[in-house]
């Protein structure tokens, strides 16, 4: 099965879109509830990324047997360090981010945790690449 | 004999929490979740890291964020402090997704501090 879903960046009523129709999927064909968690956390981070960071984002979804793989990719400012974007407590997000909620460096990491697998590539002035795999065992 | 008793957290209603926190309840009634923690942030990107169930979301940061956070999180039950404004796109959201939204006057540390009295456990 693959989803396709498309972010505006700076719109930040949309964030959580992607993530909250995915888990309905991921409930509807019985994938566990912990596992869907991690999955949709990783993703709604993801999508605070975009919201954030970006100009435009694009996500694709394919569930395979046994395992989940996001990509996500986007038009942006792109991650100048990706080792110290990394880092708990980084963040180059704007106070209104931070007013949301966010912005406090914790996101990447946060996919990290909560994947089994996370490859990040990314161009300055050009945009982030992310793609997490989750094992559904 | 270990006494287990001393470790069993009674499940609180959202009846009792918003008695208790002088709340009201602004849509979720009829979701019935079964309290035992709680967690309080206005920093969302915490509450995404949290790994326990039936938890309670004490916070003073009102916006769908909010709500989209919780969804994520398996939480079901969200109290609005300092009376911030709940939009109809919030409440929205909560019913579509079953949760409960509360809101009281209180601030978080006097909402945190009454329900922490009353049994409440905290995640860390």
């Amino acid at each position: 099965m693959e989803y396709d879903y498309e972010i505006q960046g700076g719109d930040f009523s949309s964030a959580g879109f992607a993530s909250s129709h995915l888990k309905k999927i991921l409930k509807q064909i019985g994938i566990e509830p912990k596992l869907i968690k991690r999955i949709v956390i990783a993703l709604y981070e993801a999508e605070v990324n975009i919201v954030a960071h970006a100009y435009e984002g694009r996500i694709h979804v394919e569930i395979e047997p046994g395992q989940i793989r996001l990509e996500i990719q986007d038009r942006g400012p792109g991650i100048e360090d990706i080792e110290q974007a990394m880092e708990d407590g980084y963040s180059t997000a704007s106070e209104e981010v931070r007013e949301m909620g966010f912005g406090a460096g914790m996101g990447l990491s946060n996919i990290k945790n909560n994947s089994d697998d996370l490859e990040i590539t990314s161009t300055v002035n050009e945009g982030t690449e992310l793609t997490i795999i989750k094992k559904f065992k | 004999m270990t006494n287990s008793t001393q470790h069993l957290v009674m499940p609180m209603t959202i009846e009792e929490i918003a008695r208790i926190t002088n709340s009201r309840i602004l849509c979720g009634e009829d979701v019935h979740p079964r309290i035992t923690r709680a967690f309080a942030s206005d920093l969302m990107s915490d509450v995404l890291t949290l790994e326990t169930d039936h938890t309670l979301l004490i916070t003073g940061l009102a916006n769908v964020q909010a709500l989209r956070t919780a969804e994520m999180s398996d939480i079901s039950c969200i109290l609005f402090a300092r009376n911030k404004r709940v939009t109809e796109d919030m409440v929205r959201l909560a019913r579509e997704n079953e949760m409960v939204i509360m809101q009281t006057s209180y601030s978080v540390f006097y909402t945190s501090g009454l329900l922490y009295e009353a049994g409440i456990k905290p995640i860390f």
